[in-house]
């Protein structure tokens, strides 16, 4: 990699201050942005530690029955810590990479890079979750903007992401087989006034809604509620791993293992 | 009752506590006093011509010692192919030059145009960015049917045509092949792909060389599976220097399945460098760096065809290969299609016409070469995958079929260059039958159709040829080394043994099971014995390992060793029991006087020999003896292994749920070693049958060049495996009647899954004749839905 300074601010005024300077970068765990500079790929000059804050640490519940959790906190924190709270979504975080990538990798870093194989950008997607940034909140519907594209300004950080907690929830990833991320994954969260239906691993565009299948689970949540619907291969990903038929069809089977493990 | 020390023990491996326990030394580990780090500057396109390259610029930068380009190898010699295949016309095959580094034209992604020496990492890899790089850009050469063709991009500029040689092994008569064909009352037709594999050894590469101008000595610190073979090609056909002026050390070695056996041009590199330097020079492959730089394996593209006739006997074998070499030939690259591949496509059973036809062909990929198994795999896939649908075409038991056409008769000639010594290939089904409780299969195929899956039972039936040799012959096929091997066994005065082998171990337990063999010889306990190997300044001449030759070729020259120290130690012993020589025995330790209760210890014995105050005026102090050793033939272990899968149907993924193996190795030193080398062959097999693939695109960009893409088998992608090695016939020719265990799990478990597949596929009522490996999730859904 090439040389840069390193800051590990305490306070997320602090953090928003280093990542003022030029070509500065927020660091949080570094799953993705650790390789990307050991190749070579990018050089910031300053790279901001958001792992010293501890306002952006942990697992809360809110006053409205919400989960809230704070932008740096890592992926094993939010399996053992949400697993009372939002069973599912701690059971997606348990499921993200292997134990070094879940005690090092963060939930803020995870939606901000929003890799299109990402677990979580399905995660918050699909539970309609709130994107709370040092200046703003972003539904998820309005923060997710194509491969590695999000509405994050330059500097922004995310300090909390706050889950809404369904009914019932599922996240069915099928695995890549190299990276174990998901070839295609779904979660599916059922709550009192509709279903959402995210998918990750499958588009070129990135985590979407399956609107079409939110419709029919809608009308009658059952399992072959999924029954001539199908999704388009065109915009698929087609890569070594999975023509775009193939993805299209895993978005259908995956879809209905949610709906099954939602029963 | 297990035996607990010596032949037949499952002694604990002695080498896992230091490597467990992060002790061990490696060659990254080696650091020596003021040394500089090379970065080598690599091609980032396939196909390329240089036009110019500009190092002013990085000469200049913080740090830089020196920047080095094809330029400054001129005159110096190329990486060296270590087998002159001879092609069916009998023209030697076309044999380009290899430079260390590019010299006109650059040929693989990978291949290094520069090297910039410098006092950091950092600086190196700074500096290498300053170079200015002109290089036209050539169409790729990466289709090996299309490179085949006349007129087709050249990869080689100086040769007449891709192919690299057009080799045949077997019946040539044409006619008479066509004629059994003709003939045949069932004909089986597969078109298959060996797919490529990257071998990614848990260590990569890495290199050290340092040079001593005062005396002027060379060091090679390297990570290679035979220090010996990289001396001698890098010495004499690569950089010229004397040998008894360089040491090549190969420390702890984390892995080689293949990929280590052979000269790189980053350990020449390092080693010309220190000179040029007057620095010790140091180079640590990234794994980045392995993906495109480390030889690859496998690769060939083939249709076989199987003849039978009206009673299902196999009457005739015919297969066409294009086998792929990469850019250049890596050092034993050439013999993996021809005499490592077609010598083998008889395997157990007597078909007594065979033809095996091989076009080897120049790409713009990384070289291929030896990875575990080598050819055999290939050979063992074609056939073992023909024979599986020539049953299911006739729908008659794929086992019996087998069982039908085995060969029984020992020593057997094939019609393709071999002689089995020694064998039981009905044996080892017997054995797998009962260990695989193939019986039960139907209730659990019930059991897993009632959870909606399917289930598929493959079999597959292997023998390998280990322990490549004698000498003479190989030479006579075109070998340029021979291949025996060598150890000394040296008795210290207390009577501890240091045992110095050619073999190296880089995972295999020599540390354990070679002083299992030389304990039980003396009768001592194995801890007073020791094996010293991989530095060329202290063993003798051996040629390293590779091939499971280890054993069956450096253990029979350690045991040779060792019935010299014994025949010496007999005539201490005679002289200290005033006894005569041929009365003398030895057991547990003790020299005795037959008949008597007259007895003298190993130690004093020893000690006597390095203390000759009462000795024997005819016989020389000391005791030390050398042996080397060519075996007199191959070794051929054999077996039968079975694969049980699920396949959900939704998904097209695979699970495999029982892995039983069923082989043959002649008598085991070290059962528990055997089992666990036989366990991570099949892992590699698993692997290489759902998991791994080495592609590129059509422009010769690597498309798997990182695991995110690569599939290695991880712990849950494989069962607990069975593993019965109870059927053996000893090899006849070797004195420990040993066969070899390296490589059979990684031959015999491919095809055993591909078949499991297609066995469980086919259940499902939809017919499925073929699915290429990596039979990956997404290509089992295709074949359903196709």
């Amino acid at each position: 990699m090439y040389n840069f300074e390193f800051e590990k601010p305490s306070t997320v005024a602090d953090a928003v201050s280093a990542l003022g300077g030029e070509d500065a970068q927020a660091l949080g765990g570094g799953q993705t942005l650790i390789p990307t500079l050991k190749q070579r790929l990018a050089a910031p000059s300053t790279l901001v530690s958001l792992g010293g804050i501890p306002d952006m640490q942990g697992v809360c519940i809110e006053d409205d029955g919400s989960v809230a959790i704070g932008g740096a906190t890592t992926h094993a924190t939010v399996a053992s810590e949400a697993a009372g709270s939002y069973p599912a979504l701690a059971a997606l975080a348990g499921l993200i990479g292997d134990p070094a990538v879940r005690n090092r990798g963060t939930i803020g870093g995870s939606l901000a890079n929003n890799d299109p194989a990402a677990c979580y950008p399905a995660g918050a997607l699909g539970s309609g979750a709130t994107i709370i940034t040092n200046t703003r909140q972003i539904a998820a519907d309005d923060f997710f903007e194509g491969l590695f594209s999000t509405a994050l300004e330059e500097g922004e950080i995310i300090t909390t992401v706050n889950f809404p907690v369904p009914q019932a929830a599922s996240y069915q990833k099928f695995l890549q087989p190299a990276s174990r991320f998901a070839l295609v994954g779904v979660y599916l969260a059922r709550f009192a006034d509709g279903v959402r239906v995210a998918v990750t691993g499958a588009s070129e565009d990135g985590v979407f809604r399956w609107s079409e299948a939110e419709e029919a689970l809608n009308k009658e949540f059952r399992q072959d509620a999924l029954t001539g619907l199908s999704i388009n291969p065109a915009n698929m990903i087609a890569d070594l791993h999975g023509s775009k038929a193939y993805r299209a069809h895993l978005v259908s089977v995956m879809t209905k293992w949610a709906i099954e493990a939602c029963m | 009752m297990p035996k607990d020390s010596g032949i037949g023990a499952s002694s604990k491996r002695r080498e896992d506590v230091r490597f467990l326990t992060g002790a061990g030394n490696y060659t990254d580990d080696i650091n020596v006093h003021g040394q500089a780090y090379v970065h080598f500057l690599r091609s980032d396109i396939a196909h390329g011509r240089i036009k110019s390259i500009d190092t002013s610029a990085a000469e200049a930068m913080p740090g830089v010692v020196k920047v080095f380009t094809g330029k400054d190898f001129e005159g110096v010699g190329g990486m060296p192919c270590g087998w002159e295949v001879t092609d069916k016309h009998g023209a030697p095959m076309q044999e380009p030059p290899h430079p260390i580094l590019a010299q006109g034209k650059v040929r693989h992604v990978g291949d290094p145009i520069a090297a910039v020496v410098a006092d950091s990492l950092e600086q190196a890899r700074d500096a290498a960015e300053a170079i200015d790089l002109d290089i036209e850009e050539l169409p790729a050469v990466m289709n090996m049917k299309a490179a085949a063709q006349d007129g087709s991009t050249l990869v080689h500029d100086d040769l007449k045509n891709n192919i690299c040689y057009d080799w045949q092994l077997g019946e040539t008569d044409d006619t008479k092949v066509d004629e059994v064909f003709a003939n045949a009352a069932h004909v089986t037709t597969l078109d298959l792909v060996n797919n490529r594999l990257v071998a990614n050894p848990m260590e990569p590469r890495v290199a050290v060389g340092e040079y001593k101008r005062g005396t002027d000595e060379y060091t090679l610190f390297t990570t290679s599976q035979n220090p010996h073979v990289i001396r001698l090609l890098m010495c004499a056909f690569v950089l010229g220097l004397p040998e008894h002026k360089v040491r090549v050390v190969a420390p702890d070695v984390g892995g080689g399945f293949g990929t280590k056996i052979f000269h790189y041009a980053e350990e020449a590199f390092c080693t010309f460098a220190a000179k040029a330097c007057n620095r010790p020079v140091k180079w640590t492959s990234s794994r980045s760096e392995a993906f495109m730089s480390d030889a690859h394996g496998r690769d060939h593209v083939s249709k076989i065809e199987l003849a039978l006739d009206a009673d299902n006997n196999f009457i005739g074998l015919r297969t066409n290969t294009y086998a792929n070499l990469g850019a250049y030939l890596s050092t034993f690259s050439s013999s993996v299609p021809t005499w490592l591949h077609g010598t083998l496509m008889a395997g157990n059973y007597k078909t007594p016409v065979i033809q095996v036809n091989v076009k080897a062909m120049f790409t713009n990929t990384v070289p291929v070469d030896a990875y575990r198994g080598a050819g055999r795999p290939e050979a063992t896939y074609q056939l073992e995958r023909v024979v599986d649908k020539a049953a299911r075409e006739l729908g008659v038991d794929p086992i019996a079929l087998r069982r039908q056409n085995f060969i029984t008769q020992f020593p057997y000639d094939t019609p393709v260059a071999l002689t089995y010594d020694t064998g039981d290939y009905n044996g080892t089904m017997d054995k797998l039958e009962v260990a695989a409780d193939l019986a039960g299969f139907a209730a659990r195929r019930a059991e897993s159709e009632a959870n909606g899956k399917l289930r598929g039972l493959g079999i597959n039936c292997y023998i390998e040829a280990c322990g490549i040799a004698p000498s003479n012959i190989v030479g006579m096929l075109g070998a340029r080394a021979g291949l025996y091997d060598a150890a000394t066994v040296r008795v210290n005065a207390t009577g501890s043994i240091s045992v110095m082998v050619g073999a190296h171990s880089h995972g295999q337990g020599h540390e354990t099971a070679f002083p299992q063999v030389v304990a039980d010889m003396i009768g001592i306990d194995e801890s007073m014995v020791e094996i010293v190997h991989g530095d060329t300044s202290k063993i003798p001449f051996g040629m390293g390992t590779y091939g499971s030759r280890s054993l069956a070729v450096c253990g029979s020259a350690m045991v040779k060793a060792t019935e010299k120290v014994i025949e010496k130690g007999k005539k201490i012993a005679a002289h200290l029991l005033e006894a005569s020589e041929a009365d003398i025995e030895l057991k547990d330790g003790q020299f005795s006087v037959a008949g008597t209760d007259k007895s003298v210890a190993w130690g004093d014995v020893t000690l006597t020999a390095y203390v000759p105050h009462n000795y024997p005026l005819e016989v020389e102090p000391g005791l030390e003896e050398t042996a080397f050793y060519d075996p007199a033939n191959f070794t051929y272990p054999a077996g039968a292994y079975a694969c049980e899968v699920e396949v959900d149907p939704e998904t097209g993924q695979v699970t495999v749920e029982a892995f039983n193996a069923a082989d043959d190795f002649g008598n085991i030193v070290n059962p528990m070693i055997v089992d666990g080398q036989v366990h991570g062959g099949i892992g590699q097999g698993i692997g290489q049958a759902l998991l791994e693939n080495c592609a590129y695109d059509e422009n010769g960009q690597l498309l798997s060049a990182s695991f995110m893409d690569y599939a290695m088998p991880r712990a849950d992608d494989v069962p607990f495996y069975g593993v019965d090695h109870s059927s053996q016939t000893p090899c006849t020719h070797n004195p420990l009647g040993v066969k070899g265990c390296g490589e059979a799990g990684a031959i015999g478990s491919p095809p055993a899954v591909v078949n499991a597949v297609l066995d469980a596929l086919n259940s499902g009522g939809k017919a499925v004749e073929h699915i290429d490996m990596p039979v990956s999730p997404s290509r089992v859904w295709a074949a359903m839905n196709s």
